[in-house]
């Protein structure tokens, strides 16, 4: 396999998502770091649940599994559990992930099932129009929130970390060469890895949010990220982050014991 | 007034005026334009509610369930994988004897995954003790909720029901509708008055565990109720028709079908299509006729065997299938059992599911497959699976 290329399945194209959407970027980083991790196509499945993001699996050349929403993670624990030696890969949205399939997310993270899981967070229920998700930030309009969302927001990364995942990270659509090295180092590491991607969602999220273009999505975004250790150290001056920034970068890497490892792995 | 809007909009107006004080519901297409629709009516304030985006489908007829038991006029809706993923509350809710009303925007059921419409996904819900029933245009689907509450909440009855109406044919398209007053509606439709409910001063219990010896009795008690649903929702049906001078007093609906000789039995939009075919057929001659259902749960099986009294062929014409079953859908298997005295044969005729439009040709189709005495069969197949 010389090139991502290789990995799409082009007789697919052209793919459903909209112009200037932020999930084919992430689809790219991933297959570059499949292709960096030298994985074999034959032994690699994408597994996903229901929405734009959940799309992703279609347009790629490997087995894949497109599931019920929310419900990708149960689905890819039994792929895992039968196929060991597969190297699973979940695609998954925010709503899918956090709202419908809060429960399963939980669980999985709590067994530390040896998989990579990309959440593309684009902070909307995109595929049915841009409904409030349980990360669709304070004030911002969906059509469900006419006047602004009030309902606090799922922190999904620290979610990870707090249920037990051994590697939790996130980066965002615009930070392409970070979001593909921290996509590698969780298929690095056995046990549970998730890898929030803030994208953009121009059509269901940013047209309702003066955020009408891509760019201004992806500048929203280079302007908004805060390192990681930045928060921590404005955390320790006892400041806060001001409404509307999100921290990016590796929250945990750990080696706890993990579930469908296989034995030469370990 | 007729005022023309999406089917959508004229079901959130039905809501809005039937004033349920709890609104829960999770997002798929094709409701969405609905639940989306109430966000806004109730965050201008023109609807006193609670109104609550969910995390899934799960949870929101759970919460309909709660808020219901406590005493407030609820209200969900939703469709095919969301419908499947609340069965287990569905049921409860019936066994509750809650009188819930949910707006099914019917859609099929994956795996493969399809967004548009056929009725597979409230009919799996069949043995429920929901009421069915199926509108055939945006008015229809608007009325019918004024009339489910009514019937639902009504202490002879007390179960939930299910309005359905055909996603995207009925969901996303425009219709002049006439909406009624507020001040006519709270005359027909006056505050919910529970017949019991959670309340910490006089404490019940809902759900509790039944044992062998108690637990038949329930589900007597609940087809016992469905069964005097028939009566209740005739008679707001044509209290209805008083107030507004739209008549819903028949569970049936009958059209061109006095001198028939083969009837077509179908349910929701696919009916509209059906009246045209039919009046082609009349004016080449043919003898035939509609039997439209508006209530499938409860079965109206008088009204049926009354219907089809005299004709010779009944060709049952289905969005489902009834797979494994000898008759090939759910509706047919009814309507054979509600004729069988009279001994006409009836065809259980299978098409448009996953959204495969049906033409004015497919009801002349199956016309003719009936007065031929074809037997089940799909209609509208693609040719490299025969
Ligand atoms: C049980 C069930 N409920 C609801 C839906 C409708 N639905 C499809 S995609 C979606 C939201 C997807 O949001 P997210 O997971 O954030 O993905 P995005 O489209 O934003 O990438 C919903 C609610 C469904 N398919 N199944
Ligand atoms: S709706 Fe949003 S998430 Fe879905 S394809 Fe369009 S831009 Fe992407
Ligand atoms: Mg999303």
């Amino acid at each position: 396999m010389k090139s991502v290329e290789d990995w799409y399945r082009h007789d697919r194209m052209p793919h459903i998502f909209c112009t200037g959407c932020g999930n084919g970027t992430v689809i790219n980083c991933t297959l570059e770091a499949v292709m960096q991790m030298g994985w074999d196509i034959d032994n690699t499945i994408f597994i996903s649940g229901i929405g734009c993001s959940s799309r992703s699996p279609g347009y790629i050349t490997t087995d894949s599994l497109h599931t019920t929403h929310g419900r990708a993670l149960a689905f890819a624990t039994g792929v895992k559990l039968a196929k060991p030696e597969f190297d699973v890969v979940v695609f998954t949205g925010d709503g899918d992930l956090s709202a419908i399939g809060g429960n399963h997310f939980i669980h999985a993270c709590r067994r530390n099932i040896n998989m990579t899981v990309i959440c593309m967070n684009n902070m909307i229920y995109g595929m049915t129009g841009g409904q409030g998700s349980p990360c669709t930030p304070a004030g911002a309009i969906s059509t469900t929130t006419p006047y602004g969302a009030t309902e606090p927001v799922f922190d999904l990364a620290r979610l990870a970390e707090a249920s037990g995942a051994n590697y939790s990270a996130r980066w965002t659509a615009y930070h392409v060469k970070e979001l593909t090295k921290a996509i590698k180092v969780g298929m690095e590491i056995p046990g549970f890895s998730f890898i929030e991607a803030m994208t953009q969602c121009p059509t269901s999220y940013g047209r309702r949010n003066k955020l009408r273009t891509t760019t201004s999505m992806l500048e929203y975004m280079r302007d908004n990220a805060v390192l990681l250790n930045k928060a921590k150290r404005m955390e320790a001056e006892g400041r806060e982050l001001s409404p509307g920034r999100f921290t990016v970068g590796e929250f945990v890497k750990r080696f706890r014991p993990a579930l469908g490892v296989v034995k030469d792995e370990e | 007034m007729l005022q023309i809007m999406e089917g959508s909009h004229a079901v959130a107006e039905a809501v809005k005026l039937s004033r349920p004080q709890v609104v829960s519901a999770y997002p798929i297409t094709p409701q969405t334009h609905i639940v989306e629709r109430l966000a806004e009516i109730v965050a201008d304030g023109e609807l006193d509610a609670d109104y609550i985006c969910v995390e899934s489908e799960f949870s929101a007829l759970s919460s309909c369930l709660g808020a219901s038991a406590a005493g407030s006029r609820v209200y969900s809706a939703t469709t095919s994988q969301g419908l499947a993923f609340m069965a287990e509350v569905v049921f409860n809710v019936a066994g509750m004897r809650l009188p819930i009303v949910m707006t099914i925007a019917n859609r099929s059921l994956g795996a493969p995954l399809s967004i548009w419409n056929d009725q597979q996904d409230s009919l799996f819900l069949r043995d429920s003790g929901w009421m069915q029933l199926y509108a055939e245009d945006a008015q229809e689907a608007m009325d019918l909720h004024f009339i489910a509450y009514k019937a639902a909440e009504n202490h002879e009855v007390l179960l939930p029901a299910f309005v359905c109406f055909d996603g995207f044919i009925l969901t996303h398209t425009f219709e002049p509708v006439d909406i009624p007053k507020q001040e006519e509606i709270d005359a027909y439709l006056p505050a919910f008055n529970p017949y019991q409910r959670l309340d910490a001063k006089d404490p019940i219990s809902f759900g509790m565990y039944a044992t062998p010896d108690y637990y038949q009795e329930f589900r007597y008690e609940i087809n016992a109720a469905m069964t005097r649903a028939k009566k209740v929702l005739r008679e707001a049906g044509a209290e209805f028709g008083e107030m507004f001078g739209r008549d819903y007093s028949g569970l049936v609906e009958e059209y061109r079908l006095d001198d028939a000789d083969t009837a077509i039995v179908a349910m929701g939009s696919v009916c509209g299509t059906i009246k045209d075919a039919v009046d082609e057929m009349r004016d080449d001659g043919k003898k035939v006729g509609l039997l439209k259902l508006r209530s499938f749960r409860p079965f109206p099986y008088e009204d049926v065997r009354t219907a089809l009294a005299g004709v010779s062929n009944v060709a049952v014409l289905e969005k489902n299938i009834n797979i494994g079953s000898r008759m090939l859908g759910a509706v047919g298997l009814e309507v054979k059992d509600a004729v069988y005295k009279n001994g006409t044969p009836v065809y259980s005729y299978v098409g448009g599911l996953g959204g495969r439009d049906i033409r004015r040709k497919d009801v002349k189709m199956i016309t003719e497959w009936a007065e031929t005495g074809r037997n089940d069969c799909f209609f509208g197949l693609r040719e490299e699976v025969l």
